[in-house]
This record gives C-alpha cells, structure tokens and sequence, in this order.
C-alpha cells in the first residue's frame, strides 16, 4: 500500500508526460536490484532508470531484494512474468561468480534471461593501509609472496565484489593471505583506514574518497586505462601486473521468453540514457566506466556473461570458496 | 573556536532558507508519522522517497532524508508507552517502563518526557557533531575487531541487569537471542547454519522482524484475551504534560543517557542500537530503588530516548566527517550523496561545507520542529487509547506487515514475524521476558563477528583482547559491573530482591 502511494506520488511529483502511444510500456516498470539500497548497483541502477524512464515514458520503480549475494533477487526477477514489466540489474557475482559460489543456485546466469545490455562497471582498485610497508604495486607482490604468513587481507563477506576480485589476485599471484571477513564494505573500510587489517580490493566508488584523503594508499587500478577520477593511481598494466583486469560490472536483465521487441525497445532506452551527457557524468563521478557502442548489444553482453562464468568458476573453484 | 562560530553561521544560514526549513519540515514530519507506525522504518521509507529528490538541491535532500531518520527515532517511542509495541525496533526500552506508567494513567507525561528527552539530546548531540566530530571519527578507528569485542561483553552483563524477574529466566533469554543471532550464512566461510534449508532464514534474522513479532503481535495476542485491563488505561488519562518535579528527576538520566547514546553512537556496526539498553541498565543500577524499574519508573523513559535520539545523531559522525556508514540507514544516506553527486568522504567538510554544515544545523532546527510536533500531538495520541480495540489492533496489525514486508519486499519476514509473536506469546505466558533475548540477539552478531576477527587477527592469541589498552579497559568495567550485579544478590538472595 505505502508502496503503491509513493509511487503514485512519485509519478505526481515527476510530472511524467502522457501515456506512450506504443502498447509496451504502459504501466511502470518494477527494476529489480538485487543488493541493498544505497550500494554501487543501485546507485548505478537508479542513475540509468532514471534517464530511460524518460524515453520510455513510463516510471521505472526499483526494487531493493537484497540477499545471499544478490542471487535471491536474481532467482525472484528470473522467475517474474516474462512481460518486459519486471527487469533486474544484473551484476558480476550474480551472473558472473555466483555459479561456483552458490552450488544449489535456482537459476542460469547464461540461460534463463534476456540481456538487454551491459549498463556500467566500477573498476576494482588494489589499495592497502596508511603505513603499510610497500609502496608500488610490484613491492606489494614481493611483500605478499615473501610474508604470506602475517599479511590480513580484508573483504565485505563472502561473495561479495572485494572477495571475489581479491581471490583472483591471489591466484594469479599464487599467495594466501588470511582472509577476514566484515559485514559489507563499510565495516572493511573502518578497519583498513584504522589500520586493523594489511590490503584490501574494491570497487573504486568506495574507496576514492580515502585514497585522495590518503587515509589509505592505492596500488593500481584493474583496468586497461587510468581514471579520470584518479588520475595518479596507475594501472595494473602500468604496474606490471597486466593479467589482472576486472571491474564490477552491472547490467540489465530481463527474464527469458520476454518477447524481442520490448528487449529492444529496453536496450533503446538503456543506450539513449548512456548517450545522455547528464547521465554520463553522475556515473563518471563515481568513477563508473560506460560501455562504448559496440559494448551495448543485447548480444554482446550475451557472450560476456559466458565469458565471465567461464572465467570465474574455476578460480573460485580452485580458491575453494563456496557460499552453500 | 571562533571557526566553528563561522562554520556554524555559515550551517545556519543554508538550514534556515525557506527550501530547506520546508524539507526539514517536511522530513521531520514523515519521519514522526513512520516512527509511529510500527514496522514501517526509516531504511523503506528513504529508500523509496530516495528518487523523489532526483530533482532537488543536494543539501536540500539530505536534510529531508536525515529529518525522517531522526524524526522516526522520535514517533517510535509514542506507540511503545501507549500500546506496548514499538514504533521503531530502537524503542523497545522504552515500552518497558513507558506502557507501565501509561496503564497507570500517566500515558502523558510518559509522552511529553519522551519528547523533552529527545530533544535535549538531539540538541546536545548536534554541538557534539560540531564541536567534537573529528576527534571522535579517530575514536571510532581506534575500534578494532578486539575492542569490539571487549565492548560486547560489556553489553552481556548491561544485558544481565537488564532483567526485571528471575535472573535465571534472563540468562536463559539472553542464550536463545545469542542462538537466535547465529541463524544464517556464516560471514568467514559461507556456510548456512540453523537454516533449517528454508531460503527465507539464509541471510539470518532481521531485528526488525524479531522485534514485531516479540513485541508487536505477543502484544496484540496478549491483549485479546484480557480486554478489560485494558480499559483501565482508557479511563484515566491524567495529566498530559510533565510536571517541575518529573522533569526533575528526569533531568539527571537524560544527562547519562545522552552521554551513552552519543558515544554508541558513532562506533561502526550500529552501536546506536546498544544505546538504550545501557542507559536503561545505567539507571537502574545506580537507582535508590531499582524495583521500581518495570513498574513506571520515569528514569527508565527519560535516560533510554535520550540515549536513542543521540545515537541516532551522532551516527551521523562517520558519515560526515569520513565517509564511512556505520549502519544501514546511513549506508543509504551514502547512497543519496552519491547519487546526488556527492561521494562521501574524509573531504566532504571542506570541499561542501554549506552540505556539511548546513546539515549540522539542520538537525538542531528539526529537533526543535520535532518538539513543536510532538507536544502538541501528546493530547491527540494519548486520545486514541479510546480508539476500540477492535479496531486498533487489525490497524496495528496491518501496519506491522506492510512494514516488515517493506524492509526486504519479502511475504517470508512476514510469516517469520507471526511466527515470532507465538513464541512472544507463550514467552509471556510462561513469564519470560523478551526484552533480554532482544538485547542477547543484537550483541549475539557482533560478538561472534569480533571475536572470530579479532582471533583471526592476532592468529588465535587470546591476550589480543587483553594486550590492547582499549579493549582490556571495557572488559574490567564488564566484570565490575557483573560482579556489582551479582555478589550482593548472592548474599542477600538475589530472589528476594529482584523478583517482583
């Protein structure tokens, strides 16, 4: 009920214009996301909603169903009426890791949806503690291999983007650190700011703010070019350690056998609002990295939903992290 | 000192443009209206008005979203004294002794106590922000995993001379909350425990969800069966507004209770939320006479709202000064700062200082909103205690279950809700009190989330809790108190003094 009366006022409130002349959509759109409000996905999700309610005339209402790592809000968009009226934000543990994470998962990340198109990613950053010894990225290396034994990596929980993306520098780096688990990324944060614990890797939505603060140091950026957003943090590729390349990424989802036309018209309206100037800067703000044209296609993110699950579970298979 | 008089003029001035005195109304208000009902919070309710302010002012926003925040820890406590539930889960301390002085007539003073508490504290708590919050952000970080810990355990023996009967019912209630906080995915190593395979029970317990149903419906179903005690606090309503000499002796327990509240208040991990429980235990250790304590004892009201509102505005701390949330609501209010192009950070101070200060101000202004608010509305509230019960309780019902849903948009935290008013009911029946198995819930988390931290830190050295200053400090104050506690009982025969 107080559901349906805020989003009556929003609608009042938004001033949104008359009802399209096309049949899809005529009623709000529910966006599913499957973390809590607030965090890097829904920031992004509400950021793009935004823009492509406007082109497709009609609001789009999101949805907070947080839980197990985003898989529970995933398996509930899955299982929604194939009508183009229920999509999800999905994200890099839900379609990417969450197989190898979650063995009883209720849901396919390659077959049981229709891409609609990849939104946005936020690059991953390696960043350690005010005072801890190395200072380049290739003196962290060393220092990991060297003193395994008594360096505390920190992650948000299970599953979560730094504990994945975390694992995979270990594994390219063949090393194991401790791992010490916190209740999300703020929690993490407090205590590598406070210096409890040695390194941790995010999402570079979380940490810019400290890094320019320098209350904590940044190694290196996962991404092929440096960001705008910090300009003086070098790439992983600049820092010698080009293999690791990973970003949050986010992207829309709607469930399987949604008819073709309002998949496209959704992947018209996500591309509409990418080309927005307004839009791009809110996401280039956070640090986010917009996908160029050809990055777009329903298709593409098709194959790259592929890519990342193949990439993904081996290892996470092999670092022996499962979330059951 | 003179920076911050500039700083504070430069706050006042964004706070008290028409805009922003409108949307610190308008939050102030909505935050009332949702404290009231209870099971709708703040963390729905900012969520979904979050896209409304796409279109205003940043600072404009913000104080909006943090007027419903503090504005809800205000309503929450009114539904606590009248009917016994709690409009919002931090109010279960006050439903202790605040229905009790409501069924004796003085539903309100109760009330108007409530409100003045606030508000002191909500005042004093906004200097503290301003004054002190950058020296107590660096108190926050010195809370590692072991201090944590050490201030848990602390909260154990709070929890132990919380109890109002038998102290072996107590410990046996703080058990099942610690139990009952172990349900769900293990945060090192993802395994689901006391799941029992149900989905609904992967992610744990919300406190929300606990708080409903031990409080709420037990409530509600306690209620159907003696209708005509009820009518007792119907008949007499008494005066409405607090007197010289309750204010009196209020005055002292707000004092403590602020202090309390401010400090919980700005470590990580929702230390707000320990705030009335420890005023609550505070005033009843160094009461004359701490049997009056669950009998309508005004102390028992005034130390735990204030040490709630302060919480709740010093939580604004480490948001503020170093972009870091220590709870949920203010990992949302991370949320609307980003969206509203401003990421939260140790910079915000500098870099936006009309947001920052603006803000400060914008929380005394709606503190003293919230009183003009609330007094006037002592006289509506304590009228609708003559509202049948046939018709409050399926009202107060509905409103549970729209509210728990909205938290995670979720029908099972629903039946989980009911399933914990049963169990609330047979609690009462059997002469349990929930109120410890709430506090043991809310502790049992974080204790077992430090403690593993702190171990795994220190390589499963124990001194670690006893090497570091902070943390040995808060454990000799737990066993000073447990001790306190429990030795002269043990003497006198803790059931003749405690049992009543």
């Amino acid at each position: 009920m107080l559901r349906l009366v805020l989003a009556a006022l929003a609608v009042v409130a938004l001033g949104s214009g008359p009802a399209s002349a096309q049949a899809y959509p005529n009623r709000p759109v529910t966006l599913i996301v499957p973390f809590a409000a607030g965090g890097p996905t829904d920031i992004i999700a509400r950021i793009v909603g935004e823009h492509m309610a406007r082109t497709l005339g009609q609001q789009i209402v999101v949805e907070n169903v947080a839980g197990a790592g985003g898989t529970t809000g995933i398996t509930r968009g899955a299982q929604a009426k194939p009508d183009g009226y229920t999509i999800m934000m999905g994200h890099m543990g839900t379609h990417g890791a969450a197989p190898a994470l979650y063995p009883r998962l209720r849901y396919d990340p390659t077959k049981d949806f229709e891409p609609i198109g990849l939104a946005a990613g936020t690059p991953i950053l390696i960043v350690g503690r005010k005072a801890f010894p190395p200072n380049t990225l290739k003196d962290l290396i060393t220092y990991l291999q060297t003193n395994q034994a008594k360096v505390n990596q920190a992650h948000a929980g299970v599953g979560s983007v730094s504990h994945t993306t975390c694992t995979m520098l270990q594994s390219q780096l063949k090393v194991k650190s401790t791992l010490v688990a916190y209740r999300g990324t703020g929690p993490a944060l407090n205590d590598l700011v406070g210096g409890q614990v040695d390194y941790m890797c995010d999402q570079i939505v979380n940490l810019v703010e400290q890094i320019k603060a320098g209350n904590i140091r940044a190694y290196a950026i996962a991404t092929p070019e440096r960001s705008p957003a910090l300009p003086d943090v070098p790439t992983t590729k600049e820092a010698g350690l080009p293999q690791y390349q990973v970003s949050a990424w986010n992207a829309l989802f709607a469930p399987k056998d949604t008819p073709k036309e309002i998949v496209a018209r959704l992947n018209d309206a996500l591309d509409k609002a990418l080309d927005d100037a307004a839009t791009r800067k809110r996401l280039l703000d956070l640090g986010g990295v917009i996908p160029d044209k050809a990055g777009r296609t329903s298709a593409w993110l098709g194959n790259f939903v592929k890519a990342e699950v193949d990439r993904w579970t081996p290892i996470l298979k092999a670092a022996g992290a499962v979330a059951e | 000192m003179e920076a911050l008089a500039d700083n504070l003029a430069l706050g006042f001035a964004t706070a008290f443009s028409p805009q922003n005195l409108a949307f610190c109304f308008i939050g102030c208000l909505v935050g009332t209206l949702i404290g009231v009902l209870p099971g709708v919070g703040p963390i729905a309710t900012i969520a979904m008005l979050l896209p409304l302010t796409f279109q205003f002012e940043p600072t404009s926003a913000l104080i909006m979203l943090a007027g419903i925040y503090y504005g809800a820890q205000y309503g929450g406590s009114t539904t606590a004294i009248l009917v016994n539930i709690p409009g919002e889960a931090t109010a279960v301390v006050t439903a202790l002794d605040g229905h009790q002085l409501a069924r004796q007539g003085r539903a309100g003073i109760a009330l108007g106590l409530a409100a003045i508490a606030s508000f002191c504290a909500g005042t004093v708590a906004t200097v503290v922000i301003a004054a002190l919050g950058e020296p107590l952000t660096r108190l926050a970080l010195l809370f590692g995993p072991a201090e944590y810990f050490a201030l848990m355990v602390l909260g154990l023996a709070f929890a132990v001379v919380l109890a109002r009967g038998s102290i072996l019912k107590a410990v046996a209630m703080i058990l099942a909350g610690l139990l009952l906080a172990a349900v769900g995915t293990d945060l090192e190593t993802g395994e689901e425990r006391l799941t029992l395979g149900l989905d609904a029970l992967s992610d744990g317990i919300d406190f929300a969800v606990l708080a409903m149903g031990l409080f709420g419906f037990a409530e509600v179903l306690r209620n159907l069966e003696t209708p005509e005690a009820r009518s007792v606090v119907r008949a007499k309503i008494g005066r409405l507004l607090p007197g010289r000499a309750e204010l009196r002796q209020a005055l002292g327990p707000m004092l403590r209770g602020t202090g309390l509240g401010s400090l919980l208040g700005i470590l990580p991990g929702n230390g707000a939320v320990l705030g009335p429980f420890a005023s609550y235990s505070v005033e009843k250790k160094i009461a004359k006479d701490p049997t009056r304590f669950g009998q309508g004892a005004i102390e028992g009201v005034a130390g735990p709202e204030a040490a709630n509102n302060a919480g709740a505005q010093t939580a604004f701390i480490p948001l503020l000064t170093l972009g870091i949330p220590p709870n949920a609501v203010m990992a949302l209010m991370v949320g609307a700062m980003t969206i509203h192009g401003i990421i939260p950070g140790p910079q915000v101070m500098t870099k936006s200082p009309e947001l920052f200060w603006g803000m400060i101000a914008s929380m005394w202004i709606g503190n003293l909103m919230l009183l003009v608010i609330n007094l006037p509305l002592v006289g509506l509230w304590v009228k609708l205690l003559k509202v049948p019960y046939r018709l409050m309780f399926p009202a107060i019902l509905i409103f549970c279950c729209i509210g728990i849903y909205s938290i995670n948009n979720s029908a099972s935290d629903v039946l989980l809700t009911a399933f914990f008013g049963l169990v609330g009911y047979a609690l009462i029946k059997f002469g349990f009190e929930p109120a410890p198995l709430l506090l043991g819930f809310v502790l049992g988390r974080l204790l077992e989330e430090k403690l593993r931290q702190a171990l795994i830190l220190s390589r499963g050295d124990l001194m670690t809790f006893v090497e570091r200053p902070v943390s040995a400090g808060l454990l000799l104050v737990a066993v000073v108190i447990l001790a306190v506690a429990v030795l002269p009982s043990v003497r006198a025969g803790r059931e003749k003094a405690f049992q009543d």
